[in-house]
């Protein structure tokens, strides 16, 4: 855990009259697993796609491994190249198997051949744990599964930084732990990761920091043992009690 | 018998498509049009076939088919090019390339095809002509060439809208994802969007491939001898108006439904498995 891989200062984001991101200022270090949580409308979806461009920020500055993320193409897709995201509705290609959802990108943008990327996604399918569902297609997955395939697709691009974006929020209830447990395999071999989720025995167990936000702003960042066991703020004190039973 | 019924129950999705197997149950599900057509057209080749008048008359507007298939295939094949690429204009967030595209669509969706065909004819054709250096521009003097642009330019402007709709119906999660794992946008729209939007459009794309070859028989207002153009003439030479206009609405059906029965093929063949 040395110098931070990604900055993020005085961002602020608006759609239209909402305000979603109000200066924003955080960092992460490399390694180092920073989950988001907060009430819905709080600024944590919108904070994670700003790190690979999805969301163009109106002003402050997001610096990924050295790179500004701007609206320049080239710097861009030099970002998203190390950056991996996952998302809450998975968003595998429906006309692709398993398998080629993770070798499109290999091929298109790192120029790996056929025989190359299959090995590699094969070698992912493995360490998600469904090396048998290569050849199924998205639709003929469970979304546990399809949650399972899209990490896999993410990590093909050898990403420095993999985001999660509310990544068991959509599935049902018995195939959240093999989704998390795949996360927690990540965590546990270095992978810098930001998470907005609120399964708090996830954060417990993986994050190094949790951060809680509130009207586009982050309210409390700290451990999670500090945050759960003794909130500062008084809002977080509310959050946490409405979420933990 | 109780064993009975619960195995009643426990089959009754199964049993009630199985049901549909039995002919006398399955009456109300056959495709009777089909039947009929076919029946009318055995009948119809019988008369054909048996009569030496029929024969001949077939004989002779079977020449103008193959340039009817030939204007279709082309004005069809040059529409798919020209929607693509308007439709793609139609949903770029470019203001320049979106006002383009979206005045052609609108002009041309609001004129007759026909007064287009005759305006191309007349004018465009003309006027291109002229201008085109030598070698050039006898391409442009060639009726059948300016049917076919003319039908292109026509369908290519309601192609566009449904390139569009099959775009903007692709959830916006998938251009995320092509893009976050470091696709360009047109990347993303060659590998992940338009392979999906292509097998939603397919039956409409299909549905508008039939139209064509039926408004090929437009060209015949600008002299190019498809089959309509032939009936007409034959028919008028003859004074036999009935036979030849039968046979003609006859070989198009022919022709349309033949085609219907491919474009059912290819959707079945590139359906997404589920």
């Amino acid at each position: 855990m040395s110098e931070p891989i990604i900055q993020i200062e005085k961002v602020h984001k608006r759609f239209g009259k909402v305000h979603a991101l109000r200066g924003v200022t955080t960092s992460v270090r490399h390694g180092e697993v920073l989950v988001l949580i907060g009430p819905s409308g709080s600024g944590k979806s919108t904070l994670l796609r700003c790190i690979n461009g999805l969301e163009h920020i109106d002003s402050g500055q997001v610096v990924v491994d050295n790179i500004p993320v701007t609206q320049s193409a080239a710097n861009i897709n030099a970002v998203r190249a190390e950056v991996g995201i996952v998302f809450q509705q998975f968003n595998l290609f429906p006309h692709l198997t398993a398998l080629q959802n993770i070798t499109l990108a290999q091929q298109v943008i790192r120029k790996r051949s056929a025989e190359e990327s299959q090995r590699i996604a094969r070698q992912l399918l493995e360490k998600v744990g469904i090396p048998e569902k290569a050849d199924a297609y998205p639709a003929q997955l469970s979304g546990g599964q399809q949650q399972r395939v899209a990490i896999a697709r993410a990590l093909a691009m050898n990403p420095k930084i993999m985001l999660f974006d509310e990544p068991t929020s959509a599935l049902d209830p018995e195939m959240i732990q093999e989704v998390l447990e795949t996360m927690m395999l990540l965590a546990k071999e270095g992978m810098t990761m930001v998470v907005v989720s609120h399964e708090m025995g996830f954060a417990r167990a993986a994050a190094n920091r949790i951060a809680f936000m509130d009207s586009g702003t982050i309210i409390e960042d700290t451990t999670p043992e500090q945050l759960f066991a003794n909130p500062r703020e008084e809002r977080t004190r509310q959050f946490l009690s409405k979420i933990l039973h | 018998m109780p064993e009975l019924n619960v195995e009643t129950t426990a089959r009754l999705p199964k049993r009630s498509t199985a049901g549909r197997a039995i002919p006398v149950a399955g009456l109300e599900n056959m495709p009777w049009w089909v039947i009929i057509l076919i029946l009318a057209g055995l009948a119809a080749t019988f008369v054909i076939f048996t009569s030496a008048d029929y024969t001949s008359i077939i004989t002779l507007l079977s020449s103008g088919i193959s340039l009817t298939l030939y204007v279709t295939f082309f004005a069809y094949f040059f529409a798919l090019i020209f929607g693509l690429i308007a439709g793609l204009m139609r949903v770029s967030r470019n203001p320049v390339l979106f006002t383009l595209a979206t005045l052609y669509v609108e002009v041309i969706r609001g004129i007759p095809l026909l007064v287009q065909i005759l305006y191309f004819f007349y004018v465009i054709a003309p006027f291109l002509a002229d201008r085109v250096p030598e070698p050039f521009d006898g391409w442009f003097r060639s009726e059948v060439n300016e049917g076919i642009i003319a039908l292109a330019i026509g369908y290519g402007a309601y192609l566009a809208e449904v390139y569009r709709a099959g775009i903007e119906a692709i959830p916006r999660g998938q251009m995320e994802a092509a893009r976050s794992l470091g696709m360009s946008y047109v990347q993303a729209m060659r590998y992940v969007i338009l392979p999906q939007a292509i097998r939603i459009i397919l039956p409409p794309l299909g549905n508008d491939f039939v139209s064509m070859l039926k408004d090929s028989a437009l060209t015949s207002a600008i002299s190019v001898k498809e089959l309509t153009l032939w009936t007409r003439q034959r028919s008028a030479n003859t004074f036999r108006p009935l036979e030849h206009w039968t046979i003609a609405a006859l070989l198009y059906l022919v022709m349309t439904l033949g085609l219907s029965l491919i474009v059912r093929y290819l959707e079945r063949k590139f359906a997404i498995p589920k």
